[in-house]
């Protein structure tokens, strides 16, 4: 059992320049976050809007670098400092973002955004480049011809397989996941997390999952971190946090999720044919 | 009688490729006092469905319905004149994105007088009383101050409120909500369901609730229905629907549900749309 990823005391800062009658002032985004994740598992972060899931996101996936604390990638301490991070490095930790169409250049075909990584980061030559996209389009459930296509030709859901495809280029041990099925239908967010957990188990890749569902979060995670206002007030395995959850935040967060539940329908129903037999007597 | 009645509603728009039918002979009734949820993937037609209804389609779209009455009233024979009388007063619409719904040039306070100024006859300083009253309503803490505000200065939730109150200043009877709670965080989301909710019952309005969560629809609809490519799947009161799911469309979308896995693997609607040939 080995730990792929470790924070401890994680801190964020983001100062806000002042204007005319406003003073400028540093918000801690993230207030000091402890967690650790065993290769091949999955860490889910879970909170509402602005509560730093995706700050701390793009420290873990070293797109920024922390205000305080220490991040551990395979056991080394990792300090981007202000240059940009090692080859090794950066392929060790791959992001996916929300919009897969911000994250993919329209200009660039398919082909290019994939084999661009290798290019960057690798000493393969063009052949060999185009090859390892290519099968990597077919492992992500899209096809070999797709590799001349543009963006702009694919639906949102093959969208983010090619995002995912892109991500998976470098070998990564470590895919931070930032929303990234939130903005797909319900029957497309079920293939694309079909896909996800197919390739954690064929590449034993290790996920730290962000998303604002409690529904997603408690399908896809091992372990879950609720976090609220730069804090995680809570964390444990799934089956700890969605059956006893201990902080009052996560239960109302729980508690404010919409479910199907048949019988909690069968009881609304009831409760408003009383109200209304009320209201007509 | 049914509040708002439509058969055969059909919307196309002229495009670069020739036309596109977005809504293909939908019905549509809703009876008063009831709570009717559209639910369906992007792309299906709900908004343009309602958009339609409310003349609120650009020039490209051309509509057109065999029956559309509302209050027994023949919409579309009425003039220009007698259509607006009902569209922005006895029928308002409340939108996804609250914080671009709202002008930003103007505070909260102003937009809302409008409102009851132009289409509630009301004097300047009724108007400004009745805006307080409204705002208090929809649980907008500080209301006389909160009227001075922009829009920028509230958050989302706080928004989706001066929307819904400016929706029922004029006590429409039918209130169409446009995913208005797919913007916010869920607790948020909770507060504004439960405001929709309540205002509908003391006020006796029709709701017509735009969704694509299944699980707003469990905790708000009286009856559903089911809408894929512009064509109505399935209609069925919500018990129903989730208990006995009738179309295979419903059936593969609710086995979608995460949470509702059972296994490892997701059932997925791909199946479906093999079959309809997407
Ligand atoms: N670049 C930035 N500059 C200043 N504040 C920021 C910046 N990015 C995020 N924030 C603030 O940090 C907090 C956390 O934001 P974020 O990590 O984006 O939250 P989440 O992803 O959970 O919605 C919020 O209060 C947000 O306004
Ligand atoms: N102004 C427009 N011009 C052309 N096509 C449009 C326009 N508005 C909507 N559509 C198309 O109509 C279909 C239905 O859209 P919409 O009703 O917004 O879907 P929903 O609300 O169910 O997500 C979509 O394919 C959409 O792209
Ligand atoms: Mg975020
Ligand atoms: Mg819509």
């Amino acid at each position: 059992m080995s730990i792929v990823v470790e924070g401890k005391g994680l801190t964020q800062d983001y100062h806000v320049a002042g204007g005319l009658f406003r003073p400028s002032k540093t918000v801690r985004a993230v207030k000091g976050v402890d967690f650790a994740v065993e290769r091949g598992k999955t860490l889910a972060i879970v909170g509402e809007s602005g509560s730093g899931k995706s700050t701390l996101a793009r420290i873990v996936a070293l797109i920024d670098r922390q205000s305080g604390g220490t991040l551990r990638i395979e056991g080394e301490d990792v300090d981007i400092g202000t240059g940009k991070p090692t080859r090794a490095l950066r392929s060790k930790v791959q992001m996916v973002f929300q919009n897969p169409y911000g994250s993919l250049n329209p200009r660039q075909k398919v082909g290019e955004a994939l084999t661009e990584p290798l290019l960057l980061n690798s000493d393969l030559d063009g052949p060999t480049r185009r090859e390892k996209a290519e099968a990597m389009l077919e492992k992500v459930g899209l096809q070999r011809a797709h590799f001349n296509r543009y963006p702009h030709m694919f639906s949102g859901g093959q969208r983010q397989r090619i995002a995912i495809a892109r991500a998976l280029m470098l070998n990564p041990a470590l895919l931070v996941l930032d929303e990234a099925v939130s903005a797909l239908d319900l029957s497309v967010q079920a293939q694309v997390l079909n896909l996800l957990a197919d390739l954690q188990e064929e590449f034993n890749l290790t996920y730290v999952f962000i998303s604002h569902d409690l529904s997603v979060v408690r399908y896809i995670a091992d372990e879950v971190m609720v976090m609220n206002k730069g804090e995680a007030v809570e964390q444990g395995s799934r089956d700890a946090v969605f059956t006893d959850p201990q902080h009052p935040y996560t239960r109302q967060l729980f508690a404010a999720t919409p479910i199907t539940d048949i019988e909690a329908i069968r009881a609304r129903v009831a409760r408003r044919k009383a109200a209304r037999a009320a209201a007509l007597a | 009688m049914a509040l708002l009645k439509i058969r055969n509603l059909t919307v196309s728009f002229a495009t670069s490729t020739g036309p596109f039918k977005a809504v293909d002979g939908i019905d549509v009734d809703i009876e008063p006092s009831e709570v009717l949820a559209i639910v369906g993937e992007s792309g299906s037609g709900k908004s343009v469905s309602m958009l339609a209804v409310m003349g609120l389609l650009p020039d490209t779209a051309t509509v057109t319905a065999d029956v559309m009455e509302f209050d027994g009233r023949d919409m579309l024979s009425m003039s220009g004149a007698e259509r607006r009388r009902i569209i922005g007063r006895e029928i308002t619409m409340i939108f996804q994105e609250p914080i671009a719904s709202l002008n930003p040039s103007f505070t909260v306070g102003f937009q809302i007088e409008e409102v009851l100024r132009i289409n509630a006859g009301m004097s300047k300083a009724a108007a400004r009383a009745r805006a307080i009253e409204l705002f208090d309503a929809v649980g907008i803490p500080e209301p006389a101050e909160k009227m001075r505000s922009y829009p920028h200065q509230l958050s989302g939730g706080q928004c989706q409120r001066v929307m819904i109150a400016i929706a029922i200043a004029t006590n429409p009877r039918l209130l169409i909500a446009d995913e208005p709670t797919t913007a916010l965080d869920v607790t948020i989301q909770k507060q504004i369901l439960d405001l929709l909710l309540d205002l509908q019952e003391t006020h006796g309005m029709g709701l017509i609730l735009i969704t694509h969560d299944m699980g707003v629809v469990a905790e708000t609809a009286d009856r559903v229905v089911v809408q894929f490519k512009g064509q109505k799947m399935e209609e069925a009161d919500v018990l129903s629907l989730f208990e006995a799911p009738q179309h295979p469309y419903t059936r593969a979308l609710l086995s979608a549900l995460p949470e509702l896995a059972t296994g490892d693997r997701l059932p997925t609607v791909s199946d479906y749309f093999a079959e309809a040939g997407q």
